[in-house]
């Protein structure tokens, strides 16, 4: 079956005073359709442009794709001209932002607001539009939705703006949606609301779902495959049950053992990765987490790892191979 | 052993040091524009009462809004209680002015959330732990130094770099300021508010094994107010959950995250998903409808029962009693 979207070797460069960030560095990886896959990592990491490069919402400058084809239902968006790229945009391909508060326009009503891509990319008039809206309003659980098109944003909580956000990227039946941390300016309660409707939708509608995020229990619980960045690159790329079970990168473990688990009974010293991320104006010529690495080797400083096979439909980025039993490997730095 | 672990085998609680007893904290709306008349309450901490004892960690957990910031602002006496009583290591506090209220801020101390604006960014860091000393008239001259160094060194920041701004830190470096400048005046008692939400996980967990570590060299006692609960499980002995200014259950940590008896819990609980994709897939959710009410008009009777799913009728009339529902287990609700 061919791939909803394919990217190959994604290289997105931000030109700044300090020198070139190289924010993604040859990141490929791909998506089926109706799939939904987790992006992890932390701030910095290159996830949210990973996202921005897949529809082109980099600013440029300072920021530009400098190398890789982004093929999306086997077109190259890359290339695409900007008028062919509008009909993709909330079309085919809808994004959802981290901040409900500031991603809508505080001076049109919210019904204006979705309206504009329903009547630009259906051809619907206003009062088809209209319609269409409500429904939408309604799907994402938005009682008296005709009135509340009436509304501004002001008038809604954060959880509310949030599901408008929702129903204005659904509203054209995307084949693909990012969400760039949907749920981490909401409270737990209201993040557990969005994130089922959101499941329960793209199921519906089979929309194909990338999650940025930085939270493991929102993949843990709605992603089936997780790629994993660090410093602009994926270090670890699974199906979710592979790589919470068994980690194969030195990052992905740090990352899980760093994070409290809400049902451990036992009081356990958090595992801290020492250190900060790398700037990444420098190019790294090793691996890039070698200097937080416990289980570092000479080698690592001087060659970079590529993304390799380690058993089945689970890839890592790493030249040793620590974690085949991560309970019982300890770090070579623990055994010196 | 840590106090944690302590707590987990059944520790007995030390001595009391900070008692609340149904304290109020109510915030005037005025209207009018030349003469102002109070025209309602904001009700933000409404009839709150606790202990917290000598060496333990206290969590307090809730979403936005609920009131555990504003509590932990009122025992520290930053906002003056409008009722109810703070008494700390004996005293009573509400009524205290001038010096005397001066000589407990030395004992009391609190890290913020925000790393980036709690820091004043035209002192360099000396200056910023240096400044309580002198407030507090504590390490004169030479000695001084050594007493900035000494703390620097024990939040694990080289005290090479005191005389850099904060500018020139990273995010949880500079929570390990923050963290410094409160330790400065050697406290009994630090009110932690949120003080790992604004980092990155790794980074988290740095912070929060710091907090652990500080706590048993320097005997503290935490009131450590967060929204993420596995990270108030982690570190907490007890837990106390809050909701729309009201605490509605208080228990031993573990007890509270195995055998939650209020369904506002019940609900928290459910809604933080575990990283863990296999438990994930048949983990029962509750998920609440709605959102919190406003704290202007908060509902009759129990405050929850507009999105409680075993609301009766007595619930939307009577506020429920806080009583202790199995040994040193608290909660409020007519359906326990």
């Amino acid at each position: 079956m061919a791939k909803l979207l394919e990217i190959k070797n994604l290289r997105t460069y931000f030109y700044t005073e300090e020198g070139v960030v190289r924010a993604v560095d040859g990141v490929s990886w791909d998506l089926d359709e109706g799939e939904t896959l987790g992006l992890v990592g932390e701030s910095g990491s290159g996830k949210s442009v990973s996202a921005m490069s897949i529809l082109r919402l980099i600013p440029r400058p300072p920021g530009r794709i400098v190398e890789g084809e982004i093929l999306f239902e086997g077109q190259n968006l890359v290339e695409m001209s900007d008028d062919e790229l509008r009909h993709v945009r909330g079309n085919r391909i809808a994004m959802v932002f981290q901040e409900p508060m500031t991603s809508l326009n505080p001076v049109l009503t919210i019904g204006e607001q979705l309206t504009e891509a329903i009547k630009l990319h259906l051809h619907l008039d206003q009062p088809e539009a209209d319609k269409r809206a409500t429904e939408l309003l309604e799907m994402v659980g938005i009682p008296e939705a005709p009135q509340r098109l009436k509304d501004y944003p002001h008038q809604f909580s954060g959880g509310m703006r949030q599901r408008v956000m929702i129903a204005m990227a659904l509203s054209c039946n995307p084949k693909l949606l990012l969400a760039d941390e949907p749920t981490t300016a909401l409270d737990v309660t209201i993040q557990a609301q969005i994130l089922e409707i959101m499941a329960r939708l793209s199921k519906e509608l089979g929309t194909a779902v990338v999650v940025i995020t930085h939270n493991l229990g929102v993949v843990a619980r709605y992603a089936d495959r997780v790629n994993v960045m660090y410093a602009g690159k994926i270090v670890e790329s699974g199906s979710a049950s592979d790589v919470f079970k068994k980690p194969r990168h030195p990052y992905t473990h740090g990352l899980m053992e760093s994070v409290p688990r809400l049902d451990a009974t036992e009081h356990k010293r958090l595992f801290a990765i020492e250190g900060q991320p790398p700037l990444l104006v420098e190019p790294i010529p090793g691996c890039s987490f070698e200097p937080r690495c416990a289980w570092r080797i000479d080698r690592c400083k001087t060659e970079a790892p590529p993304l390799e096979l380690k058993e089945e439909k689970h890839w890592a980025a790493c030249l040793r191979n620590p974690m085949v039993d991560a309970q019982t490997v300890v770090p070579a730095a623990a055994q010196a | 052993m840590t106090t944690t672990q302590a707590a987990a085998s059944g520790k007995q609680l030390g001595e009391p040091l900070l008692e609340v007893k149904n304290l109020k904290m109510y915030f005037p709306i005025t209207a009018g524009a030349i003469v102002q008349r109070k025209v309602a309450d904001v009700k933000a901490v409404d009839d709150v009462s606790f202990t917290v004892h000598r060496g333990e960690t206290l969590g307090l957990v809730g979403e936005s809004g609920c009131g555990k910031s504003t509590t932990g602002r009122a025992v520290l006496q930053l906002y003056r209680p409008t009722a109810g009583s703070v008494n700390f290591d004996g005293t009573e506090l509400t009524g205290l002015k001038g010096s005397a209220l001066r000589s407990f801020r030395r004992r009391m101390q609190m890290v913020f959330q925000d790393p980036y604006s709690s820091l004043n960014p035209r002192m360099n860091v000396r200056n910023i732990i240096g400044e309580p000393m002198s407030i507090h008239g504590l390490h004169k001259g030479s000695e001084r130094d050594d007493r900035i160094a000494y703390i620097m060194n024990a939040v694990g920041l080289n005290p090479y770099f005191a005389k850099r701004f904060p500018h020139e830190f990273s995010g949880g470096q500079r929570q390990r300021i923050g963290i410094a400048r409160a330790l400065a005046v050697e406290p009994d008692f630090i009110v932690c508010d949120e003080p790992v939400s604004a980092l990155d996980v790794s980074i988290q967990a740095q912070v929060i094994n710091l907090l652990e570590d500080l706590q048993q060299e320097f005997n503290l006692t935490y009131l450590f107010i967060a929204h993420d609960l596995a990270v108030v499980r982690h570190i907490s002995d007890r837990v106390a959950v809050m909701y729309l200014g009201h605490v509605v259950e208080l228990a031993d940590s573990n007890e509270l995250y195995e055998n939650p008896l209020h369904p506002y819990t019940k609900a928290l609980l459910s809604a933080v998903p575990i990283t863990d994709p296999d438990l994930e897939r048949t983990r029962e959710r509750i998920i609440l409808t709605g959102d919190v009410p406003s704290p202007l008009r908060p509902p009759a009777g129990c405050v929850f029962h507009t999105r409680c799913p075993i609301a009766i009728d007595e619930c939307r009339e009577e506020i429920p009693a806080w009583r202790e529902a199995t040994p040193m287990h608290w909660v409020a609700c007519h359906r326990v």
